[in-house]
């Protein structure tokens, strides 16, 4: 499977030259003098539409952007469509932005199957397809997939960060992992276990997945602590995570306790799961965490806030999934600022694929994106931090996920 | 040993949630002969009207019993408004209705209260009860309420004027009509009721599986396979039924190598499944004979 | 004119009215085909791309509709043998290489099987204790799709990318024009099959056992080996359509099929009308089309814009499009 796809990869990457080439001249499909038209797919509706905040929030700031004379002198022109987190759904939508509607590029599609779905495609039609909303790590590929481009730092490198963190600090670690039944999931472990090298095997003494449809994972934190593990891994999206906070307090499950990024937000994980059982919580960020007191009268958030207060007051102030948007729609504005003399769709992805040091208003200070030809990651850096009761404190240096095995 | 008697205490706790949903589907059943697959979303509209009167800063029980009537007033309501007009549409039309209803909740209340999180409290507080924190306060508290529930059903069935009148209305439309019972209004009124139940149901869960406009997307699964496993002609079978289903899930989930932890629901309801193919009408169902 | 005379007009004319319905039917048909054969050329392909998808839906609700309109056994869980066809072809190109068109006959055949197997067990199962089982199927599916032990063929969680396949012998097509008529030349082998069944001694005995199980016990039916066939025929038509699908969209994954699809497929059947086989294009056009519709209305409420217009739908006619036209041409023939 692998071979093919970089045969096909290979294949669309010489097709692509030869389409700047031509390109040069014309403008490209979707851009006009006035106008830059962009298409986004996400679900709004069904299991996942909690994500759909993302979609509004991203929505909103193209309008702050508009209102701001929009970029290269042209107003964008955002259509979004719904895919409801079914993959045939989102290739017919996607199909729809493309063909029908004509955009120019597609941007910040949201979850793994879905994404993969449309993965081909967008390469063979060389449309980009910016800013993924997904960790996955096979987005950022420039060799067999040339037109891709993820955002968030990837789950394997993540993983990778805890494991340099259980090696260097904790003696004798037993890990037990608690994942969701999906690409999410066993990414996180896939990079633990790289992270952790040959004494994976013998230090993850149990992993247990759940399923989205589960009611509760009590069953599973029960399995967790039998197993005698000292270290506890959650790898559980916001329900779940707070789920596995509240039960693993409720059975006094003593063990040193990693929250995945995902769901490491103050306002809809910590607080239902109750910070009296949050205490102690370890986890890595990128972004602030607007609940966090500590990032009062902070200078990027506070334009956060101001955005959110003009452009979406509709919008919850407390989730994460606000702060991403803005982050993520951020960078869209800067790489589209900076192809402003080459608007086609290869110079965008030059563009992404040439960031250096840009920091966004909602990233940790010294959390700096950078892209290259060979490099399709934008954020790759992390910070360590522990939730003292009240707010998460950071230690340690910033780390590089690519590199945290070295 | 442990961790089995750990399992089966958790499966309880679990299976309390699922006993909850099983009465209500019981209730519904009861009334119409048919389950209702909204009847979850119901629940969970139920329950974020519970949680917005206590935003008001409305007293708790206050809260729970303005919740309860205003259910049952809207359950009869929805049922007058939206049934009525094609009582006489074939069961799979009702079918698509209930599916109708079930995306107008869940989309409603996604629309009206977002789709993050909440914490709903507990009257009956988290501290670990027994059996080392494996059942708390909370879900205690559920099973005894649960209970109370199937014993105000159960006495409601068997022994009020209503309850028979509506059990011979679901059971037989043409005779109950003759003998002068207005089956219309009985069925109205089993909605009414089956939507207090839910309500119920859904105050109870919403503190162990927090409160989001999906939190009742499996749950209503497990009710389902609770009710029918016990028999849905009986709801102290159901509330059996919803316990069995817990701990059977569970043990499986904890004891099955391979693939039981990844296929701890799947399993569970395999066995529902081999338990009715060898006794239709569930453990605890009366049997129905069919007339030619 | 004696009574004799009287009664013998009213037959002829009875049989007129018939043979001038039989003939607005055919004349109706032809035109639909004629619409759907000429479409292609005229929309774009993208459209091209959601009619197709229309037609492997109403492939899908024809099987289910066998099943339920014609049987009188209920499944909420027909997406496992859509995704079962899905992933039957989807493994055999990727893994084994083998051309799409054989990927079809392959579905069919182990949906067919697994759809025999499952009917048996169902067997003794009705009403709301089917629809469990069936149910409980559907929200079994994804979980299956992911089993770590089937990684190695499924993808697991990842899924499976395929190829879409060209024109072949050069024709004039694009690949998504290609796809349509080929999808459009199954379906309707699939309807010409799924009518003659119907219609046959098999059918005969089929409908009775949905009608009254007991009398057709008594008539010798053997209902066991009908209702268990009965499932398999279905089953098969749906896998062939999750087989298409799977060619269509070039991507498998556990969360294409989780019970949502099941659902859409009964809302189809019951929309398109439960016992009518040209209902099943109505059913996949509302599969389709109707939650686009829904999304354009509003995108905070599409979910309860959909659920309005169903029940709408229901309110207008609560026996599906099947039952409308009915009801239509009743009128008409009786003036």
């Amino acid at each position: 499977m692998k071979d093919r796809f970089k045969r096909v990869g290979g294949l669309s990457a010489v097709v692509g030259f030869s389409v700047i080439a031509f390109a040069a001249a014309a403008q490209d499909t979707g851009v006009t003098d006035t106008t830059i038209k962009i298409g986004l797919v996400q679900p709004f509706s069904g299991p996942a539409s909690a994500y759909s905040q993302i979609a509004y929030t991203n929505e909103a700031y193209i309008n702050m952007i508009n209102d701001n004379g929009g970029v290269c002198g042209r107003q964008i022109e955002l259509i979004t469509y719904d895919d409801g987190y079914s993959p045939p759904k989102t290739v017919e939508q996607t199909r729809k932005l493309v063909e029908s509607d004509q955009v120019f590029l597609i941007f910040n599609g949201l979850g793994t199957p879905t994404n993969s779905a449309i993965h081909d495609y967008m390469n063979i039609k060389e449309v980009p397809q910016l800013f993924v909303a997904t960790g996955a790590s096979k987005f950022g590929d420039p060799e067999n997939f040339p037109w891709t481009m993820g955002w968030q730092p990837n789950y394997i490198a993540e993983g990778k960060i805890y494991a340099r963190y259980i090696l260097d600090n904790i003696d004798d670690a037993k890990i037990g992992i608690l994942y969701q039944n999906d690409d999410y999931g066993k990414d996180y472990i896939n990079g633990l276990r790289a992270g952790l090298g040959d004494k994976a095997d013998d230090m993850i003494v149990m992993e247990q997945p759940y399923e989205v449809a589960d009611p509760t994972v009590d069953s599973q934190i029960i399995n967790l602590k039998a197993s005698g593990a000292n270290v506890f891994l959650n790898v559980a999206t916001p329900k779940f995570a707070a789920q596995a906070i509240k039960k693993a307090a409720e059975i006094g499950w003593e063990a040193t306790h990693i929250v995945n990024s995902v769901s490491n937000s103050v306002g809809s994980v910590l607080k239902p799961a109750g910070f009296e059982n949050a205490v102690g919580i370890i986890s890595a960020n990128y972004g602030k965490d607007p609940q966090d007191p500590q990032w009062e009268g902070d200078p990027g958030l506070q334009k956060w806030s101001d955005f959110m207060d003009k452009y979406y007051p509709d919008g919850d102030k407390t989730s994460s999934f606000t702060v991403f948007g803005y982050g993520v729609t951020q960078t869209l504005e800067h790489v589209l600022k900076s192809s402003c003399d080459d608007l086609t769709r290869a110079g965008v992805m030059k563009a992404a694929a040439s960031i250096t040091d840009f920091e966004t208003d909602t990233a940790l200070p010294g959390i700096k994106i950078n892209t290259s030809a060979t490099d399709f990651y934008p954020i790759e850096q992390m910070q360590l931090m522990r939730f003292n009761g009240e707010r998460w404190e950071l230690f340690g240096d910033v780390i590089d996920g690519s590199n945290a095995t070295n | 040993m442990e961790t089995f008697i750990q399992q089966v205490l958790a499966g309880i706790a679990t299976g309390g949630i699922y006993a909850c949903m099983a009465l209500a589907v019981v209730m519904i059943y009861q009334a119409i002969h048919h389950l209702n697959f909204a009847q979850g979303e119901m629940a969970m509209f139920s329950t974020f009207i519970a949680w917005q009167l206590l935003q008001w800063g409305i007293p708790y029980w206050l809260a729970f019993g303005l919740t309860i009537v205003i259910s049952l007033i809207g359950g009869y309501v929805l049922e007058r408004s939206v049934f009525k007009p094609i009582h006489n549409a074939p069961v799979l039309s009702h079918i698509v209705i209930f599916i109708a209803l079930f995306a107008i909740f869940n989309s409603l209340a996604g629309f009206i209260w977002d789709f993050t999180i909440k914490p709903f409290p507990s009257p009956f507080g988290n501290a670990p009860l027994f059996g080392g924190g494996l059942i708390g306060g909370h879900q205690a508290g559920m099973i005894i309420i649960t209970l109370v529930v199937l014993l105000i059903l159960f006495a409601f069935f068997r022994y009020t004027r209503v309850g028979l009148a509506m059990r011979a209305a679901a059971a037989n439309p043409e005779s109950a009509k003759l003998v002068g019972i207005r089956v219309g209004v009985m069925t109205g009124l089993g909605w009414g009721m089956a939507s207090a139940v839910g309500a119920v149901a859904g105050i109870l869960i919403a503190p162990v599986v927090f409160l989001e406009p999906n939190m009742m997307l499996s749950i209503l699964l497990y009710g389902f396979a609770g009710a029918v496993l016990g028999g849905l002609s009986s709801p102290g079978g159901a509330v059996l039924g919803g316990f069995t289903v817990g701990v059977v899930e569970n043990l499986a989930g904890t004891y099955i190598p391979v693939v039981g932890a990844e296929l701890k629901l799947p399993i569970a309801l395999f066995l529902i499944v081999a338990v009715l193919v060898f006794k239709p009408t569930g453990l605890f169902g009366q049997r129905v004979v069919q007339r030619v | 004119m004696t009574v004799q005379q009287e009664e013998v007009s009213a037959v002829e004319a009875r049989q007129e009215q018939q043979a001038r319905s039989v003939s607005a039917a055919t004349i109706s048909s032809l035109v639909v085909l004629a619409a759907l054969v000429l479409c292609p050329f005229f929309i774009s392909g993208f459209q091209t791309f959601q009619l197709n998808l229309m037609l492997i839906y109403a492939i899908a609700i024809m099987g289910l509709n066998l099943l339920t309109g014609f049987n009188g056994q209920f499944s909420l869980g027909h997406g496992a043998f859509y995704a079962i066809g899905a992933y039957t072809a989807a493994i055999l190109i990727d893994t084994f290489g083998v051309s799409y068109v054989w990927t079809l006959p392959a579905a069919g055949v182990i949906c067919f099987v697994s759809g025999f197997l499952f009917g048996l067990p169902a067997l003794r199962l009705e009403g709301v204790y089917l629809a469990l089982a069936t149910f409980a199927l559907a929200v079994a599916t994804p979980q299956m799709l992911k089993l770590s032990i089937l990684e190695h063929w499924t993808g697991g969680v990842q899924g499976i990318v395929i190829r879409k396949p060209k024109a072949p012998f050069d024709l004039p097509l694009s690949q998504d024009q290609w796809l349509y008529f080929f999808t459009l030349f199954v379906g309707l082998l699939l309807y010409w099959a799924a009518r003659n069944m119907v219609k046959s001694r098999s059918g005969r005995a089929i409908m009775a056992i949905r009608d009254n199980p007991l009398a057709a016990r008594s008539m010798g039916v053997n209902v066991a080996l009908y209702k268990s066939l009965t499932f398999g025929v279905s089953a098969l038509f749906t896998g062939i359509a999750g087989a298409l699908g799977a060619i269509v969209i070039q991507f498998v994954a556990p969360d294409s099929f989780t019970f949502v699809l099941s659902v859409a497929l009964l809302v189809g059947l019951v929309v398109g009308g439960v016992g009518w086989l040209p209902g099943a294009i109505v059913g996949g056009a509302f599969i389709v089309f109707v939650p686009n519709i829904a999304e354009e209305i509003s995108k905070g409420l599409s979910g309860a814009m959909y659920g309005l217009m169903l029940i709408l739908l229901i309110y207008v006619m609560p026996t599906g499009a099947g039952g409308l036209i009915r009801t239509v041409t009743d009128r008409l023939t009786r003036r």
